[in-house]
């Protein structure tokens, strides 16, 4: 009689639902998942290598490249560590507006999460609902920054410049319908706070329509309830973090239990959920984007009442004023000085970790006191969760590795940095 | 009871058919695209698109050659020599920003004491031969004299932030 044999089959790295470059080497038993092996390295670019040999401000953009999806709270993992480093303390206005576009960030990032996981697993409409939501906070990035997506926005010592008064608007030639251009600007008349309030404010109400389509959906259901489950004790020993504990019923913040930026001064709370599937951890995401909404609205009105400077006083971490760079020969050789050989940190060793929308987004440098790091370690959220690979898709059918990728919220960006 | 209308609300497609409310007004209601490049979306004076030297009202070149652009590329994307000129003034004799390293982070604007280096709002540009991917100086200050203005204006609005 002939042996039956496993049959093995490759999945990705050219698959739409393997979120970029995963290539997972599946062994088969029918449609039955016997292993799950991911091959990751395909996205590999060396971010780690490339800080050592540049001072520390020019890797500010090269952070925004890792998670692609939550660009500002990569380098606010960054920046803060170097902060810890020098102990610098940057001015409370510049911790707000971390607080603010950290939560921006948020839900750019579970936004950009529940339309492809949707789009993975059949329902085609959120896509479309979720990226007319990003378009208005890729709007605020730009205001702020002047890029879409790769702000390079926070520095040491505070953030770049301040938020901007007046929020760009429509223009009635580059419409079809010049008449539309009131209505398209109705949000758009005040500074880029009125437009990130309103937001907060209407946002809720479309999380509700995200939800009618989906939490009570009988097809999400059956494609999530009771896939991919981890029990909490698990999920700590597998190293997770972020929604992916969360949702195995581990209350774990480190907004919560290591409060940075201003996140001890603004009122939220940290959804748990309580079988541990991935139905769970969608849960937890919509409400923690249901909570973002709340802290931006916070951080908008305390933004509001408290202008003031954005970035330290401390011309040997960041540049001075422009109008005194000009005046000021002492102004000057700072500019230069800054901008060529950039900073030196004390001779150490620290770690710093933000709580980054897909987890515990962690850097740790090493410095031997020149004005670049030694050793420069990222941790990423997504590679402990993706070496759950095996664990979770063990047993289950083939097309539930979609959804179980869908539910790490994997992004090959910080995973092969 | 609760399980009988449970079972009936299972039975109707009730969930479905609220789902399908929320479409069907969208399918009904106005349109949220953007018939681009009929159309264009709002554009931020921070945008930071191709990149652009400026000359002084006089038609003098801002640039130095003070090098700074260059020390400061994260992608060492910027390339400049120089030595005087006839009238012994220190300018460059080459200036090339390779697009295919540049990382648009902004920094070489950030850090130019004159202003000359900058982003332009200017995002739509191909490349139809191998090497146009490097912009020369000639080409740099093409661009500034085309969209001065418009530049001008920009810093002009952003002066008060930096």
């Amino acid at each position: 009689m002939p042996e039956i044999r496993n049959y093995t089959i490759n999945f990705g790295p050219q698959h739409p639902a393997a979120h970029g470059v995963l290539r997972l080497v599946l062994e088969m038993d029918g449609e039955v998942i016997e292993r799950a092996d991911p091959h990751v390295g395909l996205l590999h670019r060396g971010t780690e290598k490339l800080a050592e040999d540049k001072p520390y401000n020019h890797s500010v953009p090269y952070m925004d490249r890792l998670d692609y999806v939550s660009m500002m709270c990569n380098e606010h993992g960054y920046v803060s560590a170097i902060e810890k480093l020098l102990g610098v303390e940057p001015p409370e206005r510049a911790l707000y507006i971390r607080t603010l576009f950290d939560e921006v960030t948020r839900i750019l990032n579970h936004l950009m999460w529940l339309g492809a996981h949707g789009l993975d697993i059949g329902a085609m409409t959120m896509f479309l609902y979720c990226f007319r939501e990003r378009e208005d906070l890729m709007d605020a990035y730009e205001a702020v920054s002047g890029a879409r997506l790769h702000s390079a926005y926070y520095r040491v010592g505070g953030v770049y410049r301040d938020l901007p008064d007046a929020m760009p608007r429509f223009e009635r030639k580059h419409l079809k319908d010049p008449s539309e251009a009131k209505a398209l600007n109705r949000n758009r008349e005040g500074s880029l706070i009125d437009f990130l309030d309103d937001f907060a404010d209407r946002f809720p109400g479309l999380v509700d329509e995200y939800e009618t389509l989906l939490t009570d959906n009988r097809i999400w259901k059956q494609r999530t309830v009771g896939i991919g489950v981890v029990a909490p004790e698990r999920a700590l020993q597998l190293g997770f973090s972020g929604p992916m504990l969360r949702g195995s019923g581990f209350e774990w913040d480190l907004r919560k239990k290591q409060p940075y930026a201003a996140y001890d001064r603004v009122d939220f709370d940290v959804p748990v959920g309580v079988n541990g599937d991935s139905y769970d951890r969608y849960l937890v995401r919509v409400e923690e984007m249901r909570q973002s909404a709340r802290i931006m609205k916070q951080c908008c009105q305390w933004l509001r009442d408290n202008p003031g400077p954005v970035m330290v006083d401390d011309h040997k971490i960041a540049p001075p004023p422009r109008g005194e760079m000009k005046a000021d020969m002492e102004a000057l050789i700072h500019h230069f000085k800054l901008f060529t050989e950039g900073y030196c940190t004390p001779v150490g060793e620290v770690y710093s970790a933000v709580e980054a929308p897909k987890g515990e987004f962690g850097i740790y440098i090493v410095s031997d006191g020149s004005n670049k790091p030694y050793r420069l370690k990222i941790r990423a959220p997504g590679f402990p969760h993706l070496a759950a690979m095996d664990e979770m898709a063990k047993g289950h059918m083939l097309a539930d590795v979609v959804a179980i990728i869908g539910t790490m919220d994997i992004v090959f960006g910080e995973i092969d940095r | 009871m609760k399980a009988f209308i449970d079972y009936f609300r299972s039975l109707f497609l009730l969930e479905l058919f609220r789902g399908l409310g929320v479409t069907g007004r969208y399918l009904f209601g106005k349109k949220f695209t953007l018939e681009y490049p009929e159309e264009r979306a709002p554009q931020s004076p921070r945008f930071r698109g191709l990149h652009a030297q400026r000359r002084y009202d006089n038609g003098e070149e801002r640039c130095i050659a003070c090098k700074l652009c260059e020390a400061v590329c994260p992608a060492q994307a910027i390339t400049i020599e120089a030595e005087p000129r006839a009238d012994g003034s220190r300018r460059t004799t080459r200036y090339d920003i390779d697009l295919f390293k540049c990382i648009f982070c902004g920094y070489c604007q950030e850090s130019c004491p004159v202003d000359a280096i900058v982003e332009t709002r200017i995002y739509e540009y191909c490349f139809l031969e191998k090497g146009q991917n490097v912009i020369t100086k000639d080409k740099l200050l093409e661009i500034g004299d085309k969209h001065e203005p418009q530049i001008a204006a920009d810093i002009a609005a952003q002066a008060k932030y930096r």
